[in-house]
């Protein structure tokens, strides 16, 4: 089992990640991707290792999910949970 | 009769707390050395020597429940064992950059009370076993000064303390910025984590200036007493900015838990009636005044309002001042603020920042766009920067509901043009 990584400093939107990919990856309208953040699908992880060794700059990543080790997280401040007040 | 005095400081009152700063202190004074030893006892150095001893230290603070005063509230401790765990090494940073316009605490600390910091600095050194240390401030700071005479009045320091100036922009004070430019000069963050492989490589602790005073005390006397003050999950007290419409803006030393109507009144209580407080610093949260007023501030409690307490900063925000511009204001400067490496924020803040100034001079139309790009960008950047932006204006939108429907219907801001409330540091 693996999932889709992506490393924002080196990722230069060149977008062809979306076009390989286009099942778990959707660009922004900036261009930058926007990943599946669950698990590649079995039937999908040959196509997202090829996208994955396409992407110009090496940013995205197939990880092996493995059970997350509890490691200290002290780069920043919190991004607490955020809900949008509705609008319309 | 005379009792012995306690000589640990103590709390009086909730509103009466002295740790940190001594008590009736003039606030415009730096305590030299025998001041400083004269009030709280020498460096506790030899408390805990040798291997046992730096672990008894990290048991200690753990204990004590410290949290980081940096921003994030990481549990003190944890870091200090991680780092200590980490191969080769040691290096400590000593993060007094205080890169928030909105907090002036840091500040206040370092030119009150500088060998406070200095202490902890190196008890944080010989937990980790670390040889050398660096105190990050702001170029050209008048605090430079201030801890160079500080540094030479103490010569039995077994750690090096260099002293460094670091660039004056919001992020360069992020963790990961720190190290960056340590290393080589760029100050933006990276994906590399300090604790693991910070400076020159090495195992790093990067610690907010008033996180390693509070270690300063915590070594001296205690878990125990640490918890004296504060709540079971944000114990102590801690050092908040109190700025905007108040009558005395100013740094003041709160038992955390304080609610916030409290911490205004130390301030001198609200100069005119306020319409919100913000909480946080520029990436904290906008909350309206009826719901501020109560809210203990600790860690936990902010957080079951769904908001992070964050950097100790109050902004009060006047029922004249309209919060949508406000924001729009502030989110100007983020953007421009933003490292411009990862997308999402170097474009996506500066969109924000544009429909913002749009719903605040009457154009209703982009408040769906403005939405979606709320809900696209957290999360997306290498460092929380964005994510802080975005929380401003997320609860912006909630806080400031009735001006945004009274924009949207076409209404300009009546306090477009300013006054502002928020201080930001334009950089030269
Ligand atoms: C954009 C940004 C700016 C930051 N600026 C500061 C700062 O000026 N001072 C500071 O102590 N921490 C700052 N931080 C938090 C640091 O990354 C780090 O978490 C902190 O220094 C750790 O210290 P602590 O554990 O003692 O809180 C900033 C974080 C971000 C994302
Ligand atoms: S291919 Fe690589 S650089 Fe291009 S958008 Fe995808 S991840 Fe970014
Ligand atoms: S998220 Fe923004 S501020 Fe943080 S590293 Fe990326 S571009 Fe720089």
């Amino acid at each position: 089992m693996s999932t889709l990584r992506l490393d924002p400093i080196m990722c230069h939107a060149h977008g062809l990640c979306a076009e390989l990919l286009p099942e778990l990856v959707e660009l922004d309208e900036w261009g930058y991707p926007l990943l599946d953040p669950d698990e590649v699908p079995p039937e999908l992880e040959a196509a997202a290792k090829r996208a994955a060794a396409a992407c110009p700059t090496l940013a995205l990543k197939l990880e092996r999910s493995v059970v997350p080790v509890p490691a200290p997280r002290e780069a920043g401040r919190p991004s607490g949970a955020l809900s949008l007040p509705r609008h319309g | 009769m005379t009792a012995t005095m306690d000589p640990r400081p103590h709390v009086r009152t909730a509103l009466d707390v002295a740790r940190l700063f001594a008590r009736d202190a003039d606030p415009t004074r730096t305590a030299n050395l025998d001041e400083h030893e004269d009030r709280l006892g020498p460096l506790p150095l030899a408390v805990y020597p040798n291997r046992p001893g730096r672990q008894r230290l990290i048991d200690t603070v753990a204990r004590a429940g410290l949290r980081g005063r940096g921003g994030a509230g990481f549990p003190t401790g944890e870091k200090l064992a991680a780092v200590a765990a980490g191969k080769g090494r040691a290096v400590v940073v000593a993060n007094g950059c205080e890169g928030d316009p909105t907090s002036a605490k840091d500040q206040a600390l370092l030119a009150r009370s500088p060998h406070l910091v200095l202490d902890g600095i190196a008890l944080a050194a010989h937990a980790v076993g670390a040889r050398e240390a660096i105190l990050c401030v702001h170029r050209d700071s008048p605090l430079i000064d201030v801890v160079y005479a500080a540094l030479h009045e103490r010569d039995r320091d077994t750690v090096a303390v260099e002293v460094v100036e670091v660039p004056d922009r919001y992020v360069a004070s992020e963790a990961s910025a720190l190290v960056n430019f340590l290393n080589n000069g760029d100050a933006r963050p990276t994906t590399t984590r300090p604790s693991v492989r910070g400076v020159r490589g090495r195992p790093t602790l990067v610690d907010n200036v008033e996180t390693l005073a509070h270690i300063a005390l915590v070594a001296r006397f205690g878990d125990a007493w640490f918890r004296e003050a504060g709540t079971p999950d944000s114990p102590g007290t801690l050092l908040v900015t109190v700025g905007g419409a108040v009558n005395r803006p100013g740094v003041y030393e709160i038992e955390a838990g304080l609610p916030l109507s409290d911490a205004l009144e130390l301030a001198g209580g609200e100069s005119e009636a306020l319409a919100a407080v913000q909480i946080g610093g520029l990436g904290g949260s906008w909350l309206p005044i009826d719901d501020a007023a109560e809210l203990p501030l600790a860690h936990e409690t902010c957080r079951d309002v769904g908001i992070p307490l964050g950097v100790a900063a109050l902004v009060a925000l006047p029922a004249r001042a309209c919060g949508i511009a406000e924001t729009a204001r502030i989110l100007r400067h983020l953007a421009d603020e933003s490292a411009g490496q990862c997308g999402p924020c170097m474009f996506g803040l500066p969109a924000v920042a544009d429909d913002m100034e749009a719903l605040a001079y009457g154009d209703g139309s982009v408040s769906g766009q403005l939405h979606r790009r709320l809900g696209v960008i957290p999360g997306r950047g290498a460092c929380s920067h964005p994510d802080g932006a975005v929380r401003l204006a997320v609860t912006a939108l909630h806080t400031f509901a009735d001006d945004v429907a009274a924009h949207a219907h076409g209404e300009p801001c009546h306090a477009a043009q300013g006054p502002f409330w928020t201080p930001l540091r334009i950089p030269a």
